[in-house]
This record gives C-alpha cells, structure tokens and sequence, in this order.
C-alpha cells in the first residue's frame, strides 16, 4: 500500500494536475509563436486601411504619373514616381559597392583564409552591421560628403552618392555572412575534385564553389537589396529632402523612407492628407521589400531541392 | 620531337599564370576587407575626435538645450533605457517562448511552416513600417499616445524575430540524446525543456538577446514615426510619459545647420557607438564562454 501511494496511477489527481499543466504550457508556447503572425498582419492591415483613403482623394493616374511630389504644398501633386526613382538611386549605388565587396569578403573568408584569420575578420565585419545606422548618417553628411566633395567639386551638400555609398558599406556584412555560410556549406569533394584537375583556387571559387552555392548567395544579395531599400536614417540624414524625378547621384534626393521621416517630424492630425501619403509611401515601400523576400526565398527554396 | 618541350613549357606558364592570380585574389580580398574595416575605423576616430571635449559629466546631466554648449543627453539616455526595459518585457518572454514552440512543440505542418515563412518576412520588413503599423495601431486606435510605453512595443515586435531565430538555432544544437535520456528517466517534455533544453542553450538565447537589445537601442526610423520628440527637458515619471531616445536626440543635432551642434551630435554618436559596441562584444565574449562550457 505504501508503495501504491508513492508511484502515482494514471488516474491521481498528481498526475492529472501534471498533464494539465503539460498542455496548458503547450498551448501558451503555441501563442507566443502565432503571435508574430499577428503582427504581420497588423502592419499589412494598418498600412493598406491607413493608405486606402489615399486612392479615393487622388485617381491612380495622377499617382503614376505626376511628375512631382508635393503633397503638402499649395496645388498639391501626387507622383510617387520622384521617390522611388530616389529610392531606387540610393539602392543602387549602395549595391555597386555591397556586392562586389560582399561577395569578395565571402569567397576570401570561405575559401582563401585560415581559420585563425577567419575569426578575427569575421566579428569585426559584422560590427559594420551593429553600428547604429543615425551614426552612419552623421558619418555620410559630415565625413564622406566632405572628402567626396573635393574630388567632384560639383557634388552637393545633401547627396545621393554619399548616403548610398555609406549604405553600402553598411549592408557589406549582410551580403558577406549569408554568402560565406553557403559557400562553406559546399561539400569538400567538389573542391577537391576541381583542384585535383589542376583548377587554381580561384577557378575552383568562382567556376565551382560560387555556382554550387548560388542558391545562397542569390539570397543574400534580395536581403541586401530589401535592406537598402528599406534603409532610412543615413538616406534621410545625408540624402537631403527634395524629392525629384532624376537619377543624379550628385544631387540631393528623396526616397520613400526619408519621406516619412520628413512628414512625421512636423505634426500630423490622423486622418489628414499628409498623414495618408507617409502610409502611401509606407505601402509601396512594404510591396517592394515583401516581393524580394519572396524572390529571394523562391531562390533558395529551389536550390535546395536541386541540391539535395 | 619538338612538340614534346613546348608544350611542356606552356603548361609551366600556365602554372605560374594561375599561381599569380590567386596571389592577386589574396590581396583583392584582404584589400577589401581592409577597406571595410578602415571605414570602421575611420567612422570611430572621426566621432571620437570630433565629440570627446564635449564628454564630461555635465553633458550627461544636462537637459537639451537651444545653446549647444549647455545642451546634453540626460533625458535621452535615461529615455533610451527606459524604453529599452519595455521592449526587453515584450520581446524576451514571447521571443523565447516562440523558439521554443517552433523547435520542440511544432509538427511539420501547414501551419508551423506559415509561422515559419512569417518571421523570415518580419525579419526582412523595414523598420520604418513597423513605426508605422503603431502609429496607426498603438497610438490612434488604442490610445496608448507618443509614450515610452509605445515606444517599447514598436521596439519588442521589431526585434522579436532576431530572438526567435537565435533562440531556435541554440535549441537546434543540443543532441536529440539529451531529450532521450530525461524521457527515459520519466520527465514530461515541459521538465525536460526546463531542466535541460533551456540551460544548455542559455549562451545561444542570451547572446540572441543581447543582440537584439543592441538593435533596440541604435534603432532611429519606427521612434520619429511614433512621435518622439526632440526637446524633452524633463525626466519621464511613468511609462505613458513622453520621451526621447539617444538616437533622436542625435539626429535632432546632425540636422542642424549650427557646426557646434553637430559637436554635440559626435559626442551622442560616440555614446551610443559605445553602448552597442559594448553588448555585441559581451554578445561575442557570451557565446564564446558557451561554446567552452558545453561541448557534446
């Protein structure tokens, strides 16, 4: 009888108590986790019903096609075109210096360095990526405008060129890690293989290792890319805040991010037409961000199954 | 009989051809890096130059002020930490939680994977939509106002997904024995979790969130949207209070014209580098010790 007390019986209270308490935590755990869908589809929600009354104010026409941005002015004029041809500037001369040195930093890292050189670069590229991006903007405006500016005298005091350059720098480690983890997941015998042909190392990089790992490192440069163009403080610190349909880099420019910022620094009533368009331009950036993830996820999706 | 040497000669330039362009590759990479980590540097002696006469003890326990001299970062430290508290109470607990669901509780099913797809797409989202999807939602339609309190949400649900995924790689390195071993001993899966799921990864989640709360404290866009401000020459009394946060108060001083402002702004920037300089290293010295203490 002692014995029977002490073991407890599928129908004691004690063990009751314990599977109550087993699926209780089960199923706070599946909260916590389905909470995060919530929030996506409370920053789809909030945009697309905030953005809505937009459309019904000015006709889709006039949003395409105006040719300037000037919501808040007297004649007001609608055309998002002027900030995404500035986001655009912006993102692509952040990608012409992220991607070449990205890529470079991820096949020297994987493929030509010791370990010992590894883990001392390595941390330190990826501080690039923990610096506050409102010091970048002071480092964009303050430092490298200044420099640039005595070779291109032309240039600017607010820029394009500075902000993306800076930006790239910036996005350099998200390219690089992403890239780098890939590639070093290539199995060793396709190196082996190459070099055993009488391959260099950099015919084995390029011509094997960075087509085995292109899943990766096409992944790598969307999430770049969905990066500068989401970027905000050095665009909206060193850009400048004059929106216009041009693709000079020496010009001042505004993309869809320093728009918002610009808009939400004044005092905006709910409701207003200011407040509709930072929500507009919040929308237009969110469906570019959100179709390259999905590119960059399709990408990877497929490779891996190839692979396999 | 005279092809024989030739070709043999060929193939020894060729040799040294590719010899010579793997040397140059060395040098393009280091090259690059080097240029990388100049830049870091450089953007670290510029700030420090520019802004270390300005850190003193009066610069931290001063309010803002429209006299650059006499302004300082007293309410914007203490507003950072403020709103840091808030998002660390929102975003450790269901950040956890989250990871630990997706690697133990989960079945490979529709659903795990729609969660799944939804946090790399949250992760990949810009932070600015977050400010925001709270500008419409904490502040307009549940009155919760330009307070810390929103402040810290926005932050929590930023920086979740860096503390889901951090979570959930720590937990995917401990060996399915371990679980085996404290099944077979009679442990339901919630003491199992406990007693050695979450010890063993403990280095991996706190570093995860040590990270994230680096991120939360440089973070500048989502704040503007949701209305910090810039000249806030009180302390805040409760969380509904307004604020403002290093970041804000940095940029607030780089967007104006006056040279000695932008003085205060390297002096902020170099506080701020500080700060997240300080946790990613802890970040890196945590994971490290970790990788010491547990090796299976």
């Amino acid at each position: 009888m002692a014995i029977q007390s002490e073991f407890s019986t599928p129908q004691s209270m004690k063990r009751r108590w314990r599977n109550f308490k087993e699926s209780f935590i089960h199923l706070l755990l599946l909260v916590c986790a389905g909470s995060s869908v919530l929030v996506t589809f409370g920053v789809i929600y909030t945009l697309v019903s905030e953005a809505m009354p937009f459309f019904l104010e000015v006709p889709i026409k006039n949003f395409l096609f105006d040719t300037e941005w000037t919501p808040l002015f007297e004649n007001p004029q609608y055309g998002i075109m002027n900030l995404i041809s500035g986001t655009l500037l912006t993102t692509v001369i952040a990608l012409i210096i992220a991607i070449p040195l990205g890529t470079v930093a991820a096949v020297f890292l994987s493929e030509y360095c010791s370990n010992q050189v590894r883990e001392f670069f390595k941390p330190l590229l990826e501080l690039l990526a923990a610096v506050p991006t409102v010091v970048y903007g002071y480092f964009a405006l303050l430092f490298v405008t200044p420099i640039l500016q005595k070779i291109i005298p032309s240039l600017e005091s607010f820029n394009a060129l500075s902000a993306g350059i800076v930006m790239g720098i910036m996005i350099i480690p998200y390219v690089s890690s992403l890239s780098e983890d890939s590639m070093r997941a290539v199995p060793l015998y396709l190196r082996e293989g190459s070099l055993a042909m009488g391959a260099s190392k950099l015919q084995t990089s390029f011509k094997v290792i960075v087509p085995a790992a292109f899943s990766g490192i096409a992944s790598a440069y969307v999430l770049g890319i969905s990066r500068a163009l989401g970027e905000t403080m050095v665009v909206a610190i060193a850009a400048g805040l004059q929106a216009r349909l041009s693709l000079n880099p020496l010009q001042s420019t505004q993309t869809l991010t320093a728009y918002i910022v610009q808009v939400s620094m004044g005092d905006l009533p709910q409701g207003s037409i200011g407040y509709r368009t930072i929500y507009v331009s919040g929308l237009v950036l969110l469906l570019f961000t959100l179709s390259f993830n999905l590119i960059g996820q399709s990408i990877r999706a497929r490779m891996e199954k190839k692979y396999k | 009989m005279s092809t024989e040497p030739i070709r043999h000669r060929n193939f020894k330039a060729q040799a040294e051809r590719l010899k010579r362009q793997d040397a140059f590759f060395w040098f393009i990479g280091l090259l690059t890096l080097g240029f990388a980590l100049i830049t870091l540097l450089s953007l670290i002696v510029d700030m420090a130059m520019t802004g270390w006469p300005r850190i003193t003890q009066t610069f931290f326990l001063s309010f803002p002020s429209r006299l650059p001299e006499r302004a300082g970062i007293f309410s914007a430290w203490v507003g950072s930490l403020c709103v840091v508290l808030v998002t660390s109470l929102v975003a450790i607990p269901l950040g956890i939680a989250s990871g630990i669901y997706l690697e133990e509780y989960a079945k490979k099913n529709i659903w795990t994977k729609v969660i799944e797809l939804n946090i790399l797409n949250l992760a990949g989202i810009p932070s600015i939509t977050y400010g925001l999807m709270a500008l419409g939602f904490f502040v307009y339609k549940m009155h919760l106002g330009q307070s810390i309190l929103t402040a810290g949400m926005t932050l929590g649900l930023l920086v979740l997904p860096i503390i889901i995924v951090t979570t959930r790689e720590a937990i995917r390195t401990i060996p399915s024995h371990i679980r085996e071993a404290s099944y077979s001993l009679g442990a339901t899966k919630w003491q199992t979790i406990r007693n050695h799921i979450l010890p063993y990864s403990s280095g991996g989640i706190m570093t995860g969130v040590v990270i994230a709360l680096s991120r939360a404290i440089g973070e500048t866009a989502p704040l503007i949207t949701v209305g910090a401000l810039t000249f806030i020459a009180f302390l805040p009394s409760s969380v509904m209070d307004p604020y403002t946060v290093l970041p804000i108060q940095m940029f607030n001083w780089v967007s104006r014209p006056q040279e000695e402002f932008h003085v205060n702004a390297a002096a902020a920037g170099l506080v701020l580098l500080t700060m997240t300089l300080f946790l990613n290293g802890t970040a890196i010295y945590i994971r490290y010790l970790f990788r010491k203490k547990y090796k299976w």
